[in-house]
């Protein structure tokens, strides 16, 4: 049983098709991410979700039935929106009681239910609190207890840590995923930043100029991306332009831009003589020789420390090569301007048909 | 901070040398008049200022009681020559002291008619000085549409029931006065007789609160009331004489008739008042507009008739025409003077004006 | 040191012309009215110092109904502002594109353009017997006779409201201006009907604007002369032409500064009332947090 059905969705601004020919279904329970860079299409498909926008073709299903006849209102759809939208003139407990209030329960029912949810999201006692005495995670936790409280079948949450500062935001992503364990409800994620969605999800969409590139689990879109805008814009990479000289079986020999000519796996079908993209991720790419594998060199350009995330820039010709450096300390055996050698398995190095030259 | 002192106390220096100058300036050269719409037409300003380059012409425009108003607010500063009613003089000097006596002897009095001088000068000499003399006179009485409403004769005919929802008047004192006349008193008799005047004034009263369920509304102004009449919605009304002249000129059927029991009869007049700076130049002006050219000018302008000897028939020829038509002897014999209104009076006539204005007619 | 000699000089600069605006134009005006009206009128120039004055005003009902009746009129005129004045300024805030707004807002403003007494006259044209209206009825076979539109209570209001509405307008489009729509979504979305969101997340929101729009067009309204005087007719009455009234056909400036009085200590009871009866207070008006 599916949740969250979506069908052929599609919704036309103009010219200038917002959402193409989108279907996906969300499994009951699990937390489910639209990945995208901005103007991808992702606000606009939520919204049809959530009823705000009407879609030119195509159904949602949420439980099986088709929910396009039914007014936001009574959609059991919640949403928690970019800037949380929580009601200024209401204190916090009006706040989550006002769904509780639309929906018509008694007022005992109400109180107990705004209690229960209160505890549920560790912050017991601050009903009567202002919103702005609130501090950004707590209000975060809010406005998923006004709508958890209402026991939705899909939350969706449109950027909702946008706003919050870097180790808030950490620590929020983790939160954000216990929270939906424990309410085991249906989450509907949309961010740019594929490390939330990575992070948190279950599955992962990411989602292109009003289409899905890919659906798949966070491990899949890293490891074995479907396309190169996916390898691109999953996890940091490097990303080569070259020719294909030759293909065999799923290896395709590329002769780089730069140079040199490598072995690598192809991501797409490729033929020989047709242009593409290798993309290569920097934890994959060793100063130290592997036997059998490519092998790029370049002078050490700077080193950039980042804790576990630093990173070594290689100049090769005219680009820079990023190489993972997991500890950077005395112990790195390289330093700028040393001349060296990179190595990385054919199995690493991911080959796409370069995209049309617009 | 002395450096800062001394800027100060320079700019201040410069503040008042200006100021100085503006003042000597305007002494030199504004009449500053203080009159009614009409009385200071712009063809005569500019032959008043080609005759005496020297003096430039300041007009403000007012009536009778913001003429008073205005000059008690600053004790009878802000302004050179001023033209208030002949009864609005006595009470208000005696009161504010707000105008100054008049040199006579500066002022061509031998041209001005003998009687309106002499009624003018009764009326508003104190302790011996003469505080106005005439400049215009004119009437207040009824406009009548001749072929709708050509029984309406006196004041109380604009009551009649026959002509309901087609009359109007201005809910001012004349009215109150005509009213009086109309019901067989003599108002100017019982001035000094308050209780009397009150008594007649409650008989009025009765008589103009019976009488608002007739009348379409009460006017405010000349433009409201020739708008009224032109439009046929008014057929009968009060009016100032001048107002049913203009009128006459652009419908023949809108005649001035001075009702059966006599057409309330104003003078407006020069004063000046207590604070003036100009006197030589308010003067020159009084002479100036009293001459004949200009006398035929400015009641081409205001509809009013000089004071003058022969001031009819210095009238421009459409104006001689309607005043000809609407005074036969008779009616000019049998004209009511305003006369002087004693302090508190106004006080009086102004509750019952309210308790008329509050009554609910239909 | 010096800096701050330097920026002390430039707030009391700046301090200033506000503060004299203050005095000269709004305190001293209206202590020397308070004076006046404490000034009992024996004879000419014979005065004593008393309550006399407002004794007076509370003995003769012709004034105290007058003022009851202006402050009525004056209620009925802001709240159909307010009926007229949401939609417009939602309309504006929250509807019409960016680009149209400003010609919208502006167009709102353009009656300010003309004189007060203009517009009453072009009300008189509209309204009169021989007017417009009342020719288009005749003309449309909706009336056998001209029909007499003007000089009666209710041309009064409509034309007071029309002088007001816009001083509703403005507050309420900034405070509108204001609100994130994802307010209004997140009300829907949550389970809210039309209603419920315009009752619960609206009006509440709009409060500050509510209230701003409604003291200031009340203020205009029991404070407007002219409108109530031109449009009025026989039976009207408003409390500002008294005050004219006793200032200057009366020469009594003692009673008329007494009726001032009375009209600002009124008016401001009103929306004291107002305020206190719908559980607004003037500070979280003027400082929105």
């Amino acid at each position: 049983m599916h949740d969250l059905e979506c069908v052929n969705l599609t919704r036309v601004f103009g010219r200038h098709r917002a959402v193409n020919d989108v279907s996906f279904t969300v499994p009951r329970g699990s937390f489910f991410s639209i990945l995208g860079p901005s103007g991808c299409g992702k606000t606009t498909l939520m919204r049809m979700i959530a009823g705000f926008e009407t879609p030119d073709s195509g159904d949602i299903r949420i439980k099986g039935k088709s929910v396009l006849d039914v007014p936001p209102n009574r959609r059991s759809v919640k949403m928690v929106f970019q800037h949380l939208a929580l009601f200024p003139m209401m204190n916090v407990g009006e706040n989550i009681a006002y769904g509780l209030k639309c929906r018509g329960e008694s007022r005992s029912e109400i109180a107990r239910k705004v209690e229960d949810v209160l505890a549920r999201i560790g912050l017991p006692g601050v009903a009567e609190k202002q919103v702005a005495q609130l501090s950004g995670g707590q209000k975060q936790r809010i406005a998923i207890a006004r709508c958890m409280v209402l026991e939705p079948d899909v939350l969706l949450l449109d950027e909702p840590l946008g706003a919050l500062d870097l180790k808030l935001r950490e620590q929020m992503k983790i939160e954000l995923k216990l929270l939906q364990h424990q309410f085991n409800t249906t989450f509907l994620y949309i961010t740019h930043d594929q490390s939330e969605a990575l992070v948190m999800s279950d599955t992962v969409a990411v989602m292109n100029a009003g289409r899905f590139e890919q659906i798949g689990t966070p491990k899949e879109l890293y490891n074995q991306p479907g396309s190169g805008f996916v390898a691109g814009f999953v996890g940091d990479t490097n990303r080569w332009a070259g020719r294909v000289t030759g293909v065999n079986g799923d290896e395709a020999r590329i002769a780089l831009d730069q140079g040199p000519e490598i072995i690598a796996r192809q991501g797409a079908t490729l033929a020989a003589g047709c242009r593409a993209e290798v993309f290569i991720r920097p934890e994959t790419l060793s100063l130290a020789p592997i036997e059998g594998a490519n092998q790029v060199s370049g002078t050490v350009d700077s080193l950039l420390f980042n804790g576990a995330n630093s990173r070594i820039l290689l100049r090769s010709g005219e680009r820079l090569i990023e190489i993972a450096q997991g500890v950077m300390d005395a112990t790195t055996p390289v330093a700028r301007g040393d001349s060296v050698t990179a190595s990385f398995r054919p199995t690493h190095a991911l080959a796409f048909p370069a995209p049309e030259a617009g | 901070m002395t450096a800062r002192t001394t800027l100060i106390a320079r700019l201040l220096a410069a503040t008042a040398c200006a100021t100085a100058l503006c003042i000597g300036a305007a002494q030199a050269e504004t009449l500053r008049l203080l009159t009614w719409g009409g009385y200071a037409p712009d063809n005569v300003i500019a032959l008043f200022e080609k005759e005496y380059p020297d003096i430039k012409v300041e007009v403000t425009l007012s009536n009778n009681e913001e003429m008073v108003a205005k000059l008690r607010a600053t004790g009878g500063a802000g302004f050179d020559l001023a033209q208030p009613s002949h009864d609005r003089i006595f009470a208000a000097q005696s009161e504010f002291e707000i105008y100054k006596p008049l040199d006579l002897t500066q002022i061509e009095t031998g041209k001005m008619q003998a009687n309106l001088l002499e009624a003018v000068k009764a009326n508003t000499t104190i302790d011996g000085a003469v505080y106005a003399v005439p400049h215009q006179w004119g009437t207040s009485g009824l406009v009548v549409d001749v072929t709708k409403a050509a029984d309406v004769k006196d004041w109380s005919d604009l009551c009649k029931e026959e002509h309901k929802g087609k009359t109007s008047m201005r809910l001012r004192r004349t009215i109150l006065l005509g009213m009086g006349f109309s019901l067989g008193y003599d108002p100017f008799a019982l001035y000094n007789d308050t209780a009397a005047y009150s008594e007649m004034l409650d008989k009025v009263a009765d008589k103009m609160i019976a009488c608002k369920s007739v009348i379409k509304t009460y006017w405010n102004g000349g433009d409201d009331l020739s708008t009224l009449l032109l439009s046929g919605e008014v057929v009968a009304s009060e009016s100032w004489d001048s107002t049913a002249f203009k009128l006459y000129g652009e419908n023949q059927n809108l005649v001035y008739v001075p009702p059966a029991s006599g057409a309330l009869t104003w003078i407006d007049t020069f004063v000046i008042p207590a604070k003036g700076r100009a006197d030589d130049a308010a003067y020159k002006w009084i002479n100036f507009v009293m001459r004949p050219e200009i006398v035929t000018i400015m009641s081409d302008s205001t509809g009013a008739i000089a004071a003058v000897e022969g001031g009819i028939e210095l009238l421009p020829e459409a104006k001689k025409a309607a005043v000809k038509l609407a005074f036969d002897d008779a009616a000019i014999a049998n004209m009511k003077f305003f006369a002087n209104i004693p302090p508190g009076l106004e006080d009086i006539e102004g509750k019952v004006l309210e308790r008329i204005k509050a009554a609910s007619g239909n | 040191m010096k800096s701050s000699d330097a920026s002390r000089l430039t707030l009391i600069l700046l301090f200033t012309p506000f503060a004299l605006w203050i005095i000269l134009l709004v305190i001293l005006p209206q202590i020397g009215v308070g004076w006046l009206s404490l000034r009992e009128k024996l004879g000419p120039r014979e005065y004593a110092f008393g309550f006399g004055n407002y004794l007076d005003f509370f003995r003769e009902p012709i004034y105290w109904n007058t003022l009851l009746r202006t402050a009525w009129i004056s209620v009925l005129v802001t709240i159909l502002a307010l009926f007229i004045g949401f939609p417009v300024a939602w309309y504006i805030a929250k509807i019409a594109r960016q680009r149209s707004r400003a010609a919208l807002f502006l167009m709102c403003l353009i009656p300010l353009w003309v004189s007060d007494l203009v517009r009453a006259f072009g009300w008189i044209l509209l309204l009169r017997e021989t007017g417009i209206i009342s020719g288009a009825l005749q003309w449309a076979g909706l009336s056998s006779g001209p029909v007499e539109l003007l000089y009666n209570d209710i041309t009064v209001v409509i034309g007071m409201v029309y002088t007001v509405v816009l001083f509703m307008i403005v507050p309420l489009v900034s405070t509108l201006d204001g609100m994130d729509n994802a307010l209004l979504e997140a009300g829907y979305n949550l389970g809210g009907s039309r209603l419920t969101v315009f009752r619960r997340i609206v009006i509440p929101y709009a409060m500050p604007g509510i209230v701003a729009g409604c003291i200031i067009t009340f203020m205009l309204a029991a404070g407007s002369y002219l409108t109530p005087i031109l449009l009025g007719g026989k039976n009207s009455m408003w409390f500002t032409e008294q005050i004219y009234e006793q200032f200057v056909t009366r020469y009594n400036w003692e009673s008329g500064a007494t009726f001032g009085v009375l009209l600002l200590v009124f008016t401001s009871g009103v929306v004291w009332l107002g305020l206190r009866l719908t559980g607004q207070n003037l500070a979280s008006t003027v400082a929105k947090e």
